[in-house]
């Protein structure tokens, strides 16, 4: 499998605070992969980056093949780049199915994709039975309950029919059953070929999901291998546990 | 309902109102009715970026003033009919408006608002030293007694801005109703997110301050043949910019409706105040109605009646929209 993502030695900083420093990391097409490490270890500050929702100052990031440095995050995503965020951000003033129709008819439209208002309106109903909010199409995201609320993230950005997922903590807070439903949609998403970076706290969800695990501690990269042989490494042992 | 029939619609009763007011006999109404249309065009104009997208725009003076002054700076060079200078107002406000959008547009909520009333401060000291264009003595336009076939030359202008209007709500009615609205909504709501859905936020900014940089100017065009005696401080006055954020709040910023209702009733408000009060009423008028509204419905009529309905009002007018949200730290 070729490398869809491929992080070369990513610096960030906010003054004199380093949050990232030489990141290097691969992501194959394909691929389950789980970024964990401890709160302010910098995973959203590497997503940001990624998404181009950060210009980090040092390094680059090269997906599908092309650069993304310089480029403006909307066009990272009709790449083919996509997230959800970690707290949700949904368009409170459109309703659910709205919410869907803005990656349909900004990113797939973008990329050439022509489709009849008829038809993006049946995708949307699609999208939103997939993650089981079709009954609630016409309300408004304030309606929703947590879960619900980052089942619609996921949604939306699904919808955006991306080659790479990076899902940013879309399970914190939820319990037992909402965690499965949410790694029972990731894994679906994954097997029709989407790539997807998860990051998360809750051990039992990314040991489940994840082929590879990444562990970021203080900014750098300490580990990257096979979830059971990282969680034995001494170090990431260390950095959870002090 | 489809775009040329929702025009034909407004186009009958447009004319019906003409009907009217020419049976009326009296050419006052024209008088009182170009302005109140005037400020429908203003209202819808400033609802299109302080509405749909969410940013406040103090600077609507400035607009309208750039399409009059437009038309006093080609009077004095040769006279052309209004018709021709609508559109060059509006090319002169749109650019503005996109270099406007270009400077401000990284500013949110209060800082926004601030750098478009700053503008309309820069604009003003600009004509004001401006002699061709009268400076700060003004400017004198003569208007023609009579223009054929439609008779006395007010009821031109009545029927110019009439068309204005009708052409400004179906502008809005369109956006509202196409990719472009839905764009402009995620802006409102949450500019990050709006990126990571691959809307080109900036691009879509910019569209919406020229395009109702525009519309202003048009608005502002056939002013110096109405009022006859165009002057700065008046026509940079804090009327123009308090009216038309007020009008859109009073009746809904959502919807294409909202503008429309809010300019003829505050509009109509103040043209009869200013019959039988005073004149210097107007703008306590519109300050009381607009604390009114802010506290009682703070989503505007249409918001009212959406409450009503039943149905979901749209959760974003008036009140939170002129809080200084500054943009939201990144996670």
């Amino acid at each position: 499998m070729s490398e869809l993502l491929q992080i070369d030695n990513l610096g960030k900083r906010f003054g004199g605070f380093v949050a990232l420093e030489n990141i290097t990391l691969s992501v194959r097409a394909g691929e389950r992969l789980g970024l964990i490490g401890p709160n302010g270890s910098g995973k959203s500050t590497l997503v940001n980056c990624i998404c181009g929702t950060l210009r980090h100052e040092q390094g680059s990031v090269r997906f599908d093949g092309r650069t993304l440095d310089g480029l403006i995050a909307h066009q990272r995503t009709h790449l083919g780049l996509a997230r959800s965020f970690q707290l949700p951000r949904p368009f409170v003033s459109l309703s659910l199915i709205d919410n869907i129709r803005i990656p349909l008819l900004y990113t797939v439209a973008a990329r050439g994709t022509h489709r009849a208002a008829r038809e993006v309106e049946d995708r949307c109903s699609d999208l939103l039975r997939e993650v089981g909010l079709q009954a609630k199409a016409h309300h408004l995201p304030r309606d929703l309950t947590q879960v619900e609320m980052r089942k619609l993230e996921l949604a939306r950005a699904m919808a955006a029919e991306p080659k790479l997922l990076i899902a940013d903590e879309s399970m914190a807070g939820l319990t037992h059953s909402e965690i499965q439903d949410i790694l029972t949609l990731l894994v679906r998403l994954n097997e029709r070929g989407v790539t997807i970076i998860l990051i998360e706290h809750i051990m039992r969800a990314v040991m489940s999901f994840s082929q590879r695990l990444v562990v970021l501690v203080s900014g750098r990269k300490i580990a990257d291998g096979r979830p059971d042989e990282v969680v034995r490494n001494p170090e990431v042992e260390k950095a959870y546990l002090g | 309902m489809r775009t040329p029939l929702f025009v034909l619609i407004w186009l009958v009763i447009g004319g019906v109102l003409f009907a009217v007011s020419v049976a009326l006999g009296n050419d006052y109404v024209f008088f009182a009715g170009y302005v109140v249309l005037q400020y429908v065009v203003l209202g819808t104009a400033w609802n299109i970026l302080g509405g749909y997208c969410g940013y406040v725009n103090f600077g609507s003076a400035a607009f309208f003033a750039l399409g009059a002054y437009s038309t006093v700076a080609i009077y004095k060079f040769y006279p052309l009919p209004i018709p021709l200078l609508l559109p060059i107002s509006a090319v002169v406000s749109g650019v503005v408006g996109f270099g406007m959008g270009y400077l401000t547009l990284r500013l949110r909520g209060a800082f926004f608002a601030i750098a478009t009333l700053a503008l309309a401060v820069v604009l003003e000291t600009l004509v004001v030293n401006w002699d061709y264009v009268g400076g700060s003595r003004g400017a004198y336009i003569i208007r023609p007694e009579e223009i054929e076939p439609i008779g006395n030359y007010i009821r031109y202008l009545f029927l110019i801005m009439l068309l204005l209007a009708i052409g400004a709500i179906t502008v809005a009615r369109l956006i509202e109703r196409s990719r472009l609205g839905y764009g402009f909504a995620t802006i409102r709501d949450d500019e990050l997110a709006a990126e990571a859905s691959g809307v080109p936020t900036l691009r879509l900014k910019l569209t919406a301050t020229t395009i109702s940089g525009a519309l202003m100017g048009m608005a502002g065009a056939p002013f110096p043949y109405y009022i006859g005696y165009l002057q700065p401080s008046s026509t940079f006055g804090l009327d123009y910019a308090v009216n038309s954020i007020a009008m859109p709040l009073i009746g809904g910023t959502t919807s294409w409706v909202g503008p429309l209702i809010g300019a003829l009733l505050l509009g109509s408000m103040q043209q009869i105040a200013t019959v039988t009060i005073s004149s210097a009423v107007n703008l306590l008028i519109v300050g009381c109605v607009l604390v009114a509204f802010v506290i009682v419905v703070p989503n505007g009529i249409i918001g009212l009646f959406h409450t009503y309905l039943q149905r979901k009002p749209d959760d974003f007018v008036g009140r939170r929209r002129l809080d200084a949200d500054l943009p939201g730290s990144v996670p």
